[in-house]
């Protein structure tokens, strides 16, 4: 399908993507704009917590961080080029070459960092998570199954449902056997998310509740969750017990992020972050920073900003003509939400300890281009919507 | 599509819920709860190091350096952080050994804490501070460990200031010495707990303990930032330490030197001697100028932790226990120096100042004769010449009347007992108050005292006098010793005749220290009044302003008047010349400097004799006391009086080694420190 607005005369792949009428005319602006913030203070933050202990080059990982928004935002440009029915065509390729990753990662081609075995080495310094890219490429193909609903009615069909839990079991398995508990539990939100946006019958979701918790259960009870994943979760519920210990993250993440009161100690300033004494602050932790640094004040406009992403993302769902652009849609606002949440309470004391990174602020390579690829899938919707309603 | 839309709507609400939901939380934690997370953030991120300041100098009245500090590399070890490694610092502790040449056993020894059952070295100190083990490392081997930190976890270096006694062993008891604050102290003395800085030390013995607070000054502080490591990253809040005051005393380190060794010198010649000390004293101010025990030791033995057999060579009989200083704490019977204080108790009694009296070879106190010394008896004379050839007789019948006309066996209500008020006018039997702790009282013994003692020893003395002493083999001193528990046991409260004359020529139960001797003496030829010594003159800042004078406050005046107090004197400057001491005193140039004085000898039972010479000069106008006394030296003038000798030969420039006079008059002014810290002599 060509866009009315589309010129026939063939142009530069530079042209088309930022001349006049191409794609980044077209894209949601108020969403870029609140990505484009989200990057820019996520850049500062990760300076901020990285300058102390780069000690060869302060900037090095800062300079890293921002080629690997360089690249993010060439992918998010060029996934929104691509029209959704193209996306839908691709989305079981996509999905193949996702898995084929994953099982790599389980191979010795994989290698552990942090004890997750989840990363493969591409060399020069350079390294790619795959369990990243799980996640648009589950979205993608999620919305590809049950996107064609059942003879008059608007839920999918069985057949479609079955394969479609079918996939995002061998998704989580491959990532639950890296161990990736975060990664899993962002799966299986953007699964259930886009379940119950498909319109599948209640009892389904109740069957596949019930396989959750019973493949928790079985998790749990076959001892496959690693030792310091069962303390995330016992010093989540009582932090004291183990100030030390794995305690000692939250209890550091709480001291940063409250010292900073309302208007923070100001950028470099954070005697905290300075110290260093939040692990993984540059990824995980990069809200403390925020927190200290920032304050209050500062804290709320990265939640806001969030905010901005997830109600832009909801507002492009909701205007969607077709059933695929809403589903992958909605799968990608719930994994933001989902993400977003958990990364931000678990500083904040009220979620678990869990390795997620704060979506478009923390350090990160693939995980900041899986990220981009979800806006650059929102905006590919945004832009179709646009060309239909213009 | 209308279901779907009801579903955003769901997720739109969720959605905004959560962002609500962090939002609320965040405002918790940053706004409510926020100063109380900037506290802890606080005490997480930094740590208070309290820079100790720079002890002031002990000087000397001619602002020559005493104790002064040298700047010593110091290794220590944070025995908290060894604590905590698997190994306990193991590990560590033997690299530390490689690179400081010791083994890891021993700095094991030295990083223990003190205790029951535990011998030296250990530590005194809290196990919370960094403890020194090592004060004289090379630079090299302090760039070895502050190079290599991670290898050498809880080991620091830093420059300290170390106490350093050019003098080595010269007025060690008078200075004292400094060691780590144990935790009784700390909380017993306000305000040490605020500036302690964990590696300070504090003043034992002698002017280091009375002078602490001046001489410590006031310590700064550094707040530092630590990173997660402790690893310090910056400074946020510096208090520079103030250095402590610099002590002058009137203390002069030639004379000190030149009385140290005299004394070691009249050892060496009393074989059986087992200690001495000598005082000299400034007569007009009452000020100290010399003061020294025999044995002494290097008080740099206490810097960087003392080894147990040093310490226990320190504490034990065998050496001389050298941390005693015998000038205010050895008491002894003063022997014939105290008849200065009998004479003045005669004449005050009404005996004739001027009057003749007989000398003869033994007295009758009641039944039992008391004889002169050898029992030689010398006629008719004055009490001059009493003095001078030191006659016993003459105060044995003194006492003896005295003690008759107080009521003898049968006391009046209120004895007079002239001679021990007299002695006590003196400052005998009382601390003098010198600015050094340890001192003893002494004792002057009455009536009062002996009922004290016969009530506190009856019940032994009783036991004794009936099953005797079976244990003690020679049957004459165990038959000699049973009659006295008998004595002891029936009428022991009693103050006998013997008692008063034996008191009347320093003998018996009168204890003095040398000091006091020193200092009655010094009331005696000056003007008559009893001060309180002092070692300390002044306190002035680094820099020479002056803090503080110390000046020796009078406490009590001589209850003799002038005429008798010169006739006295007048006796005692012939001695050295015609009388007990003459012999010491041969050939001394008397026209250039005259020196009066009293010879001493007191018996001790089942001892050699304690020797004095208890001495001033000149005679004319005394600016001098000088006293020595040598324990089981034997005579007076022929074990004491040689060391005043060479003191005052030393003083006046008139040895045989022909050095300068060290000092023929006490220092008037203060030593004037110049703002850059430098002395003009």
């Amino acid at each position: 399908m060509i866009p009315a607005t589309a010129v026939p005369r063939r142009r530069s792949l530079a042209s088309r993507a930022v001349g006049e009428g191409s794609a980044v005319r077209r894209m949601d602006g108020v969403l870029l704009m609140a990505v484009g913030a989200l990057c820019v203070l996520g850049t500062l933050l990760v300076w901020s917590s990285t300058r102390t202990w780069m000690s060869v080059e302060p900037t090095g990982l800062v300079k890293k961080h921002v080629l690997n928004l360089g690249i993010g935002a060439v992918l998010l440009s060029a996934v929104a080029m691509v029209e959704p029915h193209r996306l839908r065509a691709y989305a079981p390729v996509v999905y193949l070459i996702a898995m084929l990753a994953l099982i790599l990662v389980v191979t010795p081609v994989g290698t552990t960092v942090n004890g997750s075995h989840s990363w493969i080495m591409l060399g020069g310094g350079f390294a790619m998570q795959p369990s990243e890219l799980a996640k648009p490429a589950l979205v993608l193909l999620l919305g590809m199954l049950l996107a064609e609903p059942a003879e008059g009615t608007d839920r999918p069909r069985t057949l479609d449902l079955l394969l479609a839990l079918a996939a995002s079991g061998l998704t989580m398995a491959l990532v639950m056997l890296q161990p990736d508990l975060g990664t899993t539990m962002v799966l299986s939100v953007i699964t259930g998310g886009v379940l119950i946006f498909a319109g599948v019958r209640k009892r389904w979701i109740g069957v596949v509740a019930g396989a959750a918790v019973l493949g928790a259960g079985l998790v749990w009870s076959f001892g496959l969750l690693q030792p310091y994943q069962v303390a995330r979760f016992t010093a989540f519920l009582n932090p004291a017990s183990d100030p030390r210990g794995v305690g000692y993250n939250s209890t550091q993440a709480l001291i940063a992020i409250g010292s900073g009161e309302v208007f923070g100690k100001g950028l470099f300033h954070g005697g905290q972050t300075t110290g260093r004494f939040v692990p993984e602050q540059h990824t995980d932790f990069i809200f403390t920073v925020a927190g200290e640094e920032f304050g209050f004040l500062g804290a709320l406009t990265v939640i806001a900003l969030l905010g901005v992403v997830l109600l832009r993302g909801l507002r492009i769902a909701r205007y969607c003509e077709d059933r695929f652009s809403a589903l992958v849609a909605a799968g990608i606002v719930c994994w933001f939400a989902f993400q977003m949440f958990i990364n931000v309470g678990m500083t904040i004391g009220i979620m678990p300890i869990t390795g997620l990174p704060l979506p478009f602020v923390s350090y990160g390579g693939t995980a900041t281009f899986a990220n981009m690829i979800g806006i650059g899938l929102l905006q590919a919707i945004h832009i179709k919507e646009r060309s239909f309603a213009g | 599509m209308n279901r779907m839309r009801t579903r955003f709507v769901v997720l739109h609400v969720l959605v905004l819920s959560l962002l609500a939901v962090l939002s609320v939380r965040l405002w918790q934690v940053q706004v409510v709860r926020g100063p109380e997370f900037v506290a802890v953030a606080t005490e997480t991120r930094t740590r208070d190091v309290v820079v100790p300041a720079i002890r002031g100098q002990i000087l000397d009245s001619a602002g020559r350096p005493l104790v002064r500090n040298r700047t010593g590399l110091v290794v220590s070890i944070d025995r908290t952080r060894l604590d905590r490694m698997p190994d306990a610092g193991d590990a560590v502790l033997k690299k530390l050994a490689a690179v400081l040449g010791s083994t890891p056993e021993s700095l094991r020894e030295r990083i223990r804490s003190c205790g029951p059952g535990v011998a030296r070295p250990c530590w005194t100190g809290s196990r919370y501070q960094p403890i020194p083990v090592d004060d004289a490392v090379t630079t090299r081997e302090a760039l070895q460990i502050l190079e290599r930190q991670e290898d050498f976890p809880g080991v620091t270096a830093e420059v300290q200031a170390v106490r350093d006694y050019p003098g080595k062993t010269h007025a060690a008891q008078v200075l004292g010495y400094l060691q780590p604050v144990t935790q009784q102290e700390l909380e017993r003395r306000q305000g040490l707990k605020a500036s302690y800085s964990g590696v300070d030390l504090v003043g034992r013995d002698g002017l280091e303990e009375i002078y602490d607070q001046a001489l410590r000054g006031k310590s700064g502080l550094r707040r530092v930032q630590v990173d997660r490591m402790g690893k310090v990253i910056g400074v946020e809040q510096q208090v520079a330490p103030i250095t402590g005051d610099t002590l002058i005393t009137s203390i002069d380190a030639k004379v000190q030197a030149i009385v140290e060794k005299a004394l070691e010198g009249a050892m060496q010649r009393s074989p059986q001697a087992d200690g001495a000390a000598g005082v000299v004293l400034d007569v007009r101010t009452g000020r100290v100028i010399a003061m020294a025990s025999m044995p002494t030791y290097d008080p740099s033995v206490w810097i960087g932790g003392i080894s147990e057999n040093e310490y226990q060579r320190l504490l034990s009989d065998k050496s001389g226990r050298p941390l005693v200083s015998r000038a205010i704490k050895g008491t002894f019977a003063p022997g014939s120096t105290f008849k200065v204080t009998s004479v003045s108790a005669m004449v005050k009694d009404g005996y004739p100042l001027n009057g003749t009296y007989d000398c003869p070879g033994a007295f009758m106190v009641g039944s039992r004769p008391f004889h002169n010394f050898r029992g030689i008896g010398l006629g008719p004379m004055n009490l001059h010449t009493a003095l001078v050839k030191s006659c016993d007789t003459i105060f044995y019948r003194a006492a003896y009347e005295m003690w008759l006309r107080d009521g003898g066996m049968k006391p009046k209500p209120k004895p007079k007992d002239p001679m021990a008020a007299m002695s006590r006018a003196y400052g005998f039997g009382k601390l003098t108050g010198i600015d050094i702790p340890g001192e003893s009282p002494g004792r002057i013994p009455d009536r009062y005292w002996k009922k004290n003692l016969w009530a506190a020893t009856r019940a032994t003395n009783c036991i004794r006098a009936k099953k005797g002493y079976p244990e003690v083999k020679d049957g004459n001193r165990a038959a000699f010793l049973k009659q006295l528990a008998y004595e002891n046991c029936l009428e022991g409260f009693q103050w006998r005749a013997g008692d008063a004359a034996n008191f009347s020529i320093g003998q018996g139960d009168v204890l003095v220290t040398p000091l006091q001797l020193a200092n009655a003496y010094a009331a005696l030829v000056g003007d008559g009044k009893v001060r309180s010594p002092r070692i300390a003159w002044a306190l002035v800042r680094p820099d020479g302003t002056k803090v503080k004078e110390i000046v020796p406050p009078v406490i009590g005046k001589l209850p003799i008047d002038e005429t008798t107090r010169a006739y006295i004197k007048n006796a005692l400057s012939q001695v050295p010349s015609d009388g007990t001491a003459a012999g010491a005193f041969g050939g001394w140039p008397m026209n250039l400097v005259s020196i009066g004085g009293k010879t001493g000898t007191a018996e001790v039972y089942g001892k050699a004799d304690t020797a004095w010479f208890a001495s001033f000069a000149p005679t004319t106008k005394p600016r001098f006391v000088v006293v020595v006394m040598v324990s089981q030296g034997g005579m007076g003038g022929s074990a004491a009086a040689p060391a005043v000798r060479e003191i005052y030969e030393g003083m006046f420039g008139f040895g045989k080694d022909h050095a300068p006079a060290a000092l023929t008059e006490p220092a008037k002014r203060l030593p004037v420190i110049k703002p850059d810290g430098t002395v003009n002599r």
